[in-house]
């Protein structure tokens, strides 16, 4: 058992180093162009945010929809630290993210009375309250006309290398918080958390201090969110109340359940995939967005669990198929000759 | 006297929230779905109206008229969306028929704004020329009157049709629960389209009432009020008949006196605040059913 | 059977619309030159193109999708008398949806895939600022039509605008409201979430002070409201001369209904460039108002004159004053380039700020600090034609200080 962790945890390390490096140097020989680049870097950002809605409505199983909400708290945060009090970038994001995870306490209390949709439209509310607190804080947060002239990841003149920084700030985020997620899933009060959603009546039943666990996820959800809106704020350089309402929060559900409620890997791929495929709509001009409404009925009507339901893509057991197929001489064999003779 | 002025202009917003939220809670009631796209029904009724009195002009038979018309055609969409979108989506996790519904509801706003015949510009919506009625120093228009008549009729209405007639008693029962009534030989399928129909056509008069209160038609328009009305929904117990048209109201009334009263920048806050504050105290809402879980 | 159908369609759509945003995307596969420094690539062959970056779809799709198609007929015309520099000039144009990070998506997709050399946009201030930096060091020329917020153009002399600044906007109106009307005390309704609405608000609320007004009462309200009765009731009270309506047209035209509605029915109401059009979209209750705008579509004016009737034969409705903006910023840049002689953006810049001829929406010269235009402002007043239809009349000019 010990020996497959220690295995899961160098294959991932490795395969995340692997892709960082691939990625990145696609991007700086302008292979990956800035455009595209700049893609993944906000799917990155979407990454962070979206893991941390999968903790509060894919793992504990509690329906959420003012995500963005902690999101503008973050971003605000980071940013003012950073242009006002000229805190660190790193320090900044993590004092954002910290600020969130207060909002995330408070919010987390009516949860544990409340259930199902009644708790979406209270955190529904809560972001609402968020978003408007932001607009009638004018002289910290700029009010309506928002936060401009937020610094930017590097300062540098030379643009590739600028995306390539960027990227690797972002990258560098979401790998972590890919890791806590499921190093936290894995673990003891992981397990508590997924209790939670199976039956709440049931884990309390066996022990389960479920209060505590509510409230926990709904931190370090908050906190996640915070830290991905801190990113976001530096990304975009310009922050505004009205680019945390609630359709952005609604994105981000929509991303999770794209992915599958309850999978790591599926969020990971839905929030590359929903950010890629919005920009592919270009093409399709005025119509854009009513085909973005169809895809959306119909990937739920033919893939109502999304993605990948909740299964994990796993290298590591990916690998360890593959190996258990070169023991099956069927397929692989004949496959891996076919190839040889081509080259 | 300002104070009543003020309860008075909540009365007749709180009337389209209620009138709203009561499809909502319909749905909501029977197959436990927030139904998103339930504001671009609204969009979509008022539309109706005004293509309606638009070539017809203004008079009561032609209300009328765009009454019964643009409630039959949203019933029919009602029937469609839920056939072709949600009904797939039965067995499967709640969660999915929401993420259909924004779905629905891109398609709907979007393809209104694309149709050339709808456009993305606001058109003016027709109405009668504005007759005030002033009694002791209150100001009330005839829409107003009008908007809180037919709401309150159009209630009553529904009230009739729930609790008094056959199908009434058979949505009742598919409510309370679902494979109960279908082993009862109640047909869960039409059941439910019905209650789509029903809460599309009460999604089209409220259109038309809340065109005719704020005079302007545009793909869009649905939305704001859409959200209010989900959220008066919830407020009065989302599934119950009675805590919809209650939460309505009070969202209405709470929203106009803080606009009046205490300050109209925090109006959208306090009345989220509310909302929290109310179902932190009960959890179900005003009037919802307190299900006790049992193992 | 059916549903499996159903289901390979799905398949077939999704793969050949992904296939074609591959298409879209990746036709421009030179690789990118690593050492910055925009050049101006915006001029391959025989065209030079340009972007736009415009919400056509998303709540103000209205405005976005006139100021479209407004720059494409400049475009085409250019185009008809010889293009640019000899060449034919291309606009790509990207939708914002009205929201900044679209836009960054956008402008990042005109500059380093479409490579343009200057870009038309973005419509909303919000959505500007969230590309002026970036656009600055580049070193793309972008010149806004209509973000009047006024630090638009703070990022650098690479930003230009075709409108004036609110700073300009709000104290004209309050001028006239002092100079003209004789006012003493004013209300205002603003858009508490909008910074347009919010920072007009400003202004006027400012320069109407300074002037020797009384008192100013101001309520707010949220995007998306319909509903200002209880505002409206509260205003009644403080029983003021004019009412300034810092919002857009769609929300006036129901406002003033509303005012009316509450026995308000003497006060004068005043607005600025976002009343635009509202002359099609209210009743009688906006007669006699006061606002300021870009230009006045039944102006005799001859640029106006035969802008409106190629822009109605074409689309059959009046472009509003963000298209004429649109179209205007379509001619600066055009104008610039040409007369640049090169597609050299700091050439392009240079020449930009010699920019000195009637357009569209007045004589338009750049103040060389802001790079914003010095131009007049149109005060429209509302009045009803014989036939009983609003038209936007001329109300008087207020020139720059």
């Amino acid at each position: 058992m010990k020996k497959n962790r220690i295995f899961n945890a160098v294959v991932i390390l490795g395969a995340s180093v692997v892709v960082f490096v691939i990625l990145a140097a696609l991007q700086y020989i302008g292979v990956i162009d800035e455009y595209n680049g700049q893609l993944l870097t906000l799917s990155g950002i979407y990454i962070v945010v979206a893991l941390s809605l999968n903790l509060i409505t894919g793992f504990t199983g509690q329906l959420a929809l003012g995500q963005a909400g902690f999101m503008s708290v973050g971003a605000y945060t980071t940013a003012i630290a950073i242009m006002k009090f000229h805190v660190p970038m790193l320090l900044a994001i993590l004092i954002g993210g910290l600020v969130a995870a207060v909002f995330g306490i408070i919010i987390g209390f009516p949860t544990l009375r409340l259930r199902g949709d009644y708790l979406a439209i209270a955190t529904l509310g809560f972001g609402e309250i968020i978003r408007v607190l932001m607009i009638n804080l004018g002289s910290l947060t700029g009010g309506a006309a928002g936060l401009k002239g937020i610094p930017a990841f590097s300062e540098t003149e030379n643009f590739v290398l600028d995306a390539v920084i960027k990227f690797s700030w972002v990258y560098v985020f979401a790998v972590i918080t890919i890791v806590i997620i499921s190093n936290l899933i894995n673990s003891s009060p992981g397990r508590a958390i997924i209790s939670i959603r199976e039956d709440e009546i049931a884990a309390n039943s066996m022990g389960i201090n479920i209060a505590y666990y509510k409230i926990f996820s709904f931190t370090l959800s908050a906190f996640l969110a915070g830290v991905g809106g801190g990113l976001y704020g530096i990304y975009m350089g310009y922050l505004n109340p009205t680019m945390f309402g609630f359709m952005p929060s609604m994105n981000i559900v929509v991303i999770v359940v794209l992915g599958g409620l309850g999978s790591i890997t599926g969020t990971v791929v839905a929030s590359v995939a929903f950010t890629y495929i919005q920009e592919w709509l270009r093409v399709f001009k005025d119509l854009r967005l009513v085909i973005f409404g169809l895809a959306l009925i119909l990937v739920m009507i033919f893939w109502p669990k999304g993605l990948l339901g909740n299964k994990e893509l796993s290298i590591s057991g990916f690998l360890r198929k593959l190996f258990k197929r070169e023991n099956n001489p069927e397929r692989t064999v004949s496959q891996q000759n076919g190839s040889r003779e081509g080259k | 006297m300002e104070f009543v002025q003020q309860v008075l202009n909540g009365l007749s917003l709180g009337s389209v929230y209620a009138l709203i939220a009561l499809g909502y809670t319909m749905v909501y009631g029977i197959v436990k779905l927030i139904n998103f796209a339930h504001g671009d029904i609204l969009m979509i009724g008022a539309f109706g109206g005004f293509f309606i009195m638009g070539a017809f002009g203004v008079s009561p038979t032609t209300i009328l008229i765009s009454f019964i018309v643009s409630m039959g055609v949203c019933a029919i969409i009602g029937i469609i969306i839920e056939k072709t979108c949600y009904a797939p989506l039965r067995n499967a996790p709640r969660i999915n028929a929401l993420i259909t519904a924004i779905g629905v509801s891109y398609l709907l706003e979007n393809g209104g704004r694309v149709l050339p015949f709808m456009g993305p510009n606001p058109k003016q919506f027709p109405t009668f020329k504005i007759q005030n009625y002033n009694f002791l120093g209150i100001n009330i228009s005839q829409t107003q009157i009008m908007t809180i008549a037919i709401s309150i009729l159009l209630m009553a209405l529904l009230n009739y049709i729930i609790n008094y007639t056959k199908i009434g008693k058979a949505m009742r029962a598919t409510s309370f629960d679902m494979n109960a009534a279908c082993l009862m030989g109640i047909n869960i399928n039409r059941i439910i389209s019905f209650t789509f129909a029903l809460g599309a056509a009460l999604g089209a008069a409220a259109g038309i009432l809340f065109a005719s209160s704020y005079p302007q038609v545009e793909p869009y328009m649905g939305f704001m009020p859409g959200l209010k009305a989900f959220v008066a929904a919830v407020l009065g117990g989302i599934g119950s008949i009675p805590g919809a048209m209650l939460g309505g109201f009070l969202l209405g009334i709470a929203e106009t006196l803080t606009k009046g009263f205490i300050s109209s920048k925090l109006a959208d806050g306090v009345a989220f605040g509310i909302l929290i504050i109310i179902l932190v105290v009960k959890p179900t809402g005003i009037l919802g059913k307190n299900e006790r879980e049992k193992v | 059977m059916f549903k499996r159908l159903l289901a390979l369609l799905v398949v077939v759509v999704m793969s050949v619309s992904l296939l074609a945003g591959c298409g879209g995307g990746g036709n421009t596969n030179t690789p990118t030159n690593t050492t910055g420094a925009a050049e101006s690539t915006g001029a391959t062959g025989d065209t030079i193109t340009i972007g736009t970056i415009q919400p056509i779809s998303g709540a103000i799709s209205a405005y976005g999708t006139q100021s479209r198609d407004a720059i494409q007929m400049a475009v085409d015309e250019i185009n008809q008398k010889g293009g640019v520099l000899g060449k034919k000039l291309k606009v790509v144009v990207e939708d914002d949806e009205n929201t900044p990070e679209k836009t960054v998506n956008a402008f990042k997709k005109l500059v380093t895939q479409d490579k343009v050399i200057g870009i038309i946009g973005a419509l909303t201030s919000k959505c500007s600022l969230a590309i002026t930096k970036e656009a600055q060091q580049r070193k793309v020329i972008m010149i806004s039509p209509s973000s009047t917020n006024d630090t638009v153009t703070d990022a650098g002399d690479y930003i230009f605008k075709a409108c004036y600044n609110d700073s300009f906007q709000g104290p004209s109106v309050a001028k006239f409201a002092i100079e003209t009307l004789k006012a003493k005390t004013a209300a205002v309704m603003f858009d508490n979430t909008n910074d347009y609405s919010v920072g007009l608000k400003d202004s006027f609320k400012k320069k109407f002070m300074e002037l020797g007004g009384t008192k100013v009462v101001e309520e707010s309200y949220a995007t998306g409201d319909k509903d200002f009765n209880a505002q409206l009731t509260k205003l009644k009270a403080s029983n003021p001369d004019v009412l300034f309506i810092s919002d857009y047209y769609p929300t006036v035209s129901l406002m003033a209904k509303q005012i009316r509605n509450v026995g308000m029915d003497k006060v004068v109401l005043l607005g600025g460039d976002g009343w635009d059009e509202i002359t099609n979209n209210a009743g009688d209750e906006v007669v006699g108002s006061y606002y300021s705008n870009h230009y006045a579509p039944y102006s005799d004016d001859k640029e106006v004159k035969d802008f409106v009737s190629k822009y109605q034969t074409k689309f059959n409705v009046v472009p509003n004053a963000l298209a004429a903006l649109a179209y205007d910023s379509t001619y600066i840049l055009a104008d610039a380039i040409q007369k640049a002689g090169s597609t050299d953006p700091e050439k392009i810049k240079a020449a930009m700020l010699e920019t000195n001829k009637k357009f569209v929406t007045g004589s338009i010269k750049f103040d060389p600090n802001t790079r914003v235009p010095i131009k007049a402002i149109t005060m429209v007043k509302i009045e009803k034609d014989s036939s009983g239809k609003l038209i936007a009349a001329f109300g008087g000019t207020i020139n720059p200080q």
